[in-house]
């Protein structure tokens, strides 16, 4: 009764937050963020990686307990202990990666938590399986709720997610990026559906990297950057450009600077390099990139999430042997891309992307994480030799200068720029010809930042060619002499330093739906505006 | 640079050994006849055959595996060793008869045992069959395999020379101690001083890292489990030539012994993290327990219970350990 009293003194606002503030570490991933969520309407919330998009979303969906500021869902205050809770209240996610239990079905994943029950306390299958084909008539899905999830397609089961939402009842669907592994037409009837929704009051909080379809969907959009709300505007009252222009616009001075250092020689050379999609056959992770990078040179990869970079690193080093095709030299002699034991014997070194999971075993100490890759430059007659294993690991933790008490610390009680040193120590190690740099500088602090990139300049001045993702742009402008940006697998630009600016960057960073267009002609596509 | 004396972390790695040492004491208070040599002799021969299963098992644990099969297998190349002695290798068809020496009988059950730990191996690693799976069905397989080479009897009287391996003494260690030993040893030196024993510790604490940092995980992983098939091989011939005589039903339960050796010792389940001095001390606090037990007329149905305890509050002490 009361909540319905409410709503009528406050009939338009289904949820607020109002000076979150959230800090992980030293990181302060949301800062003083406010926004508020109006029944019935889309609301789109764009931003660069790292703007704190996921952080705002999941206080508000209850992942999160510890942070400052206050939620008001329907103008009463909350709090959101769990996610369960958040949802009983009346808001749902809908995560990027869906979070269905594959093997159990329709019915049961919608009501996974609360099944209904029969008096004597077993599962009633039978009105879930009622109520589930109710929902799924709603969504105009028409599959056999008894069907397992694993069996429906990506589409699909989003809009199982969405059912399960609605069997919450929900007022407020969260979505992040739902666009991103489904179909053109499951789109469009995604869109519709979501249409539908608000008719009926339903709030969508939309998170997205493209454009279009902020402009296709949303009423309102909420630009943040480093953890701020930089603005909310209508949709109609404001263009592209001017929302690009919102979510870049930091301040460069004081950020270090590459030293000159590019050479003739091209180091490294791709062509055609190609990673098959690993679920929809016709499409590509990475399509068709042909690059180069010289002695001394930086070449930065920039791209939004789910660009392609770490794959197309990764394909580099020989990581996806069975979808990968197209061809790499080092120094003019190519290079099998089936085993990263190639790409080492051929000079390439990969500091990947998520340093605990991919580059250390955290239980090592430091001496045998950074000899790991080149134990052989420590053995003596067939046995690890001690005193050139600690001479190796000293020589790296001076010149990295890695703060560690000693070469016996075990890797995981390092700080996690200290870590991501160790994983670029193992590699120098293995005197690299070719370093490939995954967002080196993710998640640590801004001192380690810049050691780390006085280091690169220091390698590229030794002739070293360098290539570096980084989903940074002040970052990438600063330290890549040539930059090079990805969206959705393509090559979609490229620029030398100096002639970047952010706005060129992110403009080419963010994908198109209709993607073709960029290599038609510009008749045709006047023609096709004019239709 | 030396590296100054942590007590915490020193304390933390020897609790095993402070264990052994509180259990030694308090058996040689309470159980007349423990501190004997006589007993001494028997606590190492006791432990001998699990030593050696446990140090192949310490090796697949650290991959972050496990090997259910290793008492299967031991019984399988223990038959194999034992027929041979007795009856030789006949080849019906050529009409063809050769006689094996021990030496040759020791090396074809070494062999056997080899193989059935590489095909645990490529199981695990070609198939990807889960550890777990893939060893539960070889003890299956050679458990049966072990019944239909022998009939169902036991293989006896397999010659004095033979005998003797298991049963002799150097300079008053029991030769069975002595080749447990041995293979303790050897198979440190290997873990903590070779390329191969480095790339064991990588494979088991991160997988994903290991491969990146250019291993050729599956290689590793086939060397481990042969190594422990062929170790399971030394267990047989300890066993074997100690009893002079192969049962089809030799080393039954071992692998549960075994795996609660390396666990005892510190060495975690989840792979990365243990050594092969720390599951010699796990095995070691096992056989002292059930001499101790024994000697002290604990009831046998008692034993277990205790024993299964011992496992719990060990791998509890290492929890709280690796949570500080």
């Amino acid at each position: 009764m009361t909540a319905r009293m409410v709503m009528t003194h406050d009939n338009r606002t289904a949820l607020t937050a109002q000076g979150v503030t959230k800090c992980f570490g030293v990181t302060k991933a949301l800062d003083n963020a406010s926004i508020e969520i109006l029944a019935g309407e889309v609301h789109a919330i764009v931003g660069e990686n790292g703007a704190g998009k996921s952080t705002l979303m999941k206080i508000l969906s209850g992942v999160y307990q510890e942070y400052e500021g206050t939620l008001c869902f329907q103008g009463r205050p909350v709090t959101l202990p769990n996610t369960f809770m958040a949802q009983q209240t009346g808001i749902c996610m809908i995560h990027q990666e869906l979070n269905l239990i594959p093997y159990l079905s329709i019915s049961e994943n919608i009501f996974l938590g609360r099944e209904f029950l029969t008096p004597f306390g077993l599962i009633d299958v039978k009105r879930m399986r009622i109520e589930a084909s109710q929902l799924l008539d709603k969504l105009d899905l028409h599959i056999d709720p008894d069907r397992p999830v694993c069996q429906l397609r990506v589409g699909q089961q989003q809009l199982i997610e969405i059912a399960k939402a609605l069997a919450f009842d929900a007022q407020v669907i969260i979505m992040d990026e739902p666009t991103s592994a489904i179909s053109d037409h499951e789109v469009d009837m995604l869109f519709e559906l979501i249409r539908a929704l608000t008719e009926q009051g339903v709030a969508i909080v939309y998170i997205t990297h493209k454009m279009e379809e902020v402009f296709q969907i949303a009423q309102r959009i909420t630009v943040m950057r480093d953890g701020r709300m930089i603005g909310t505007h209508l949709a109609r009252d404001i263009k592209e450009n001017e929302i690009v222009a919102m979510m870049v616009g930091r301040d460069l001075k004081d950020f270090f600077v590459k030293a000159e250092a590019v050479q003739e020689t091209a180091v490294l050379q791709v062509r055609d390099i190609c990673l098959n999609h690993p679920t929809r056959p016709d499409d590509y992770l990475v399509d068709h990139v042909s690059l180069s990078c010289r002695r001394g040179e930086v070449l930065g990869l920039f791209g939004l999430m789910g660009a392609g970079r770490t794959e197309l690193l990764e394909t580099l080093f020989g990581v996806h042997p069975k979808s990968a095709s197209g061809q790499v030299w080092v120094e003019g002699r190519e290079v099998p891309i089936d085993l990263p034991q190639d790409a080492i014997e051929a000079g390439i070194a990969l500091v990947p992307e998520d340093r605990k999971r991919q580059g250390l075993v955290l239980e090592m100490s430091v001496r045998d994480s950074i000899s790991l890759a080149s134990l052989n430059q420590v053995e003596s007659c067939g046995f690890l030799n001690p005193r050139l294993e600690g001479n190796l690991a000293r020589d790296y933790i001076e010149r990295l200068q890695i703060k560690t008490p000693n070469a016996h610390q075990k890797v995981k009680n390092l700080s996690g720029g200290n870590q991501q040193k160790v994983v670029i120590a193992k590699w120098l190690a293995t005197h690299p010809m070719v370093l490939l740099l995954d967002d080196p500088t993710r998640g640590i602090d801004i001192n380690a930042k810049n050691e780390i990139y006085k280091l690169i300049s220091e390698l590229a001045l030794t002739g070293m060619a360098i290539v570096m993702v980084s989903s940074e742009l002040p970052e990438i402008m600063r330290i890549a002499d040539r930059i090079i940006v990805l969206a959705e697998g393509r090559q979609t630009g490229e620029f030398l330093r100096g002639q970047a600016t952010e706005e060129s960057l992110l403009k080419a960073a963010l994908p198109r739906q209709q993607s073709s267009h960029k290599n038609a002609d510009p008749i045709s596509l006047l023609k096709g505006n004019t239709d | 640079m030396p590296d100054r004396f942590d007590f915490k972390s020193t304390i933390s790695r020897f609790h095993s050994l402070i264990a052994l040492i509180l259990m030694i004491a308090a058996f040689g208070l309470f159980a007349e006849g423990f501190f004997t040599v006589g007993n001494c002799r028997t606590v190492l021969m006791q432990i001998s055959v699990n030593t050696c299963l446990s140090v192949g098992m310490t090796l697949v644990i650290l991959t972050g595996g496990i090997d259910l099969s290793v008492g299967a297998v031991l019984a399988f190349s223990g038959a194999i060793m034992a027929g041979l002695l007795k009856s030789g290798l006949a080849i019906e068809g050529l009409n063809l008869y050769v006689g094996v020496t021990v030496l040759g009988a020791v090396c074809a059950g070494c062999l056997v045992g080899a193989s059935l730990g590489l095909f645990n191996g490529l199981m695990i690693t070609r198939f990807k069959v889960p550890p777990f799976v893939a060893t539960l069905a070889m003890l299956t397989i050679a458990r049966g395999a072990t019944k239909l080479y022998t009939g169902g009897e036991a293989i006896t009287g397999l010659g004095d020379s033979f005998a003797r391996i298991g049963s002799g003494s150097l300079l008053g260690i029991p030769n069975q101690a002595l080749i447990a030993a041995l293979i303790v040893g050897v198979t440190a030196i290997l873990l903590k001083r070779t390329r191969f024993g480095r790339h064991v510790y990588a494979v088991g604490g991160n997988e994903e890292a290991a491969k990146l940092s250019g291993l050729n995980v599956n290689r590793i992983k086939l060397k481990v489990y042969s190594i422990a098939g062929a170790l399971s091989a030394v267990g047989a011939l300890i066993l074997t030539s100690k009893l002079n005589s192969a049962t089809p039903v030799a080393g039954e339960g071992y692998e549960l012994d075994s795996i609660a050796a390396v666990v005892i010792g510190g060495t975690s389940l989840s792979g990365g993290r243990g050594s092969v001095l720390g599951t010699v001390l796990g095995a070691l606090i096992i056989g002292v327990l059930n001499s101790g037990l024994v000697i002290m007329g604990v009831d046998p149905f008692w034993q277990k219970v205790i024993k299964g305890f011992v496992i719990l509050l060990a791998v509890v002490i290492d929890r709280l350990n690796s949570e500080e």
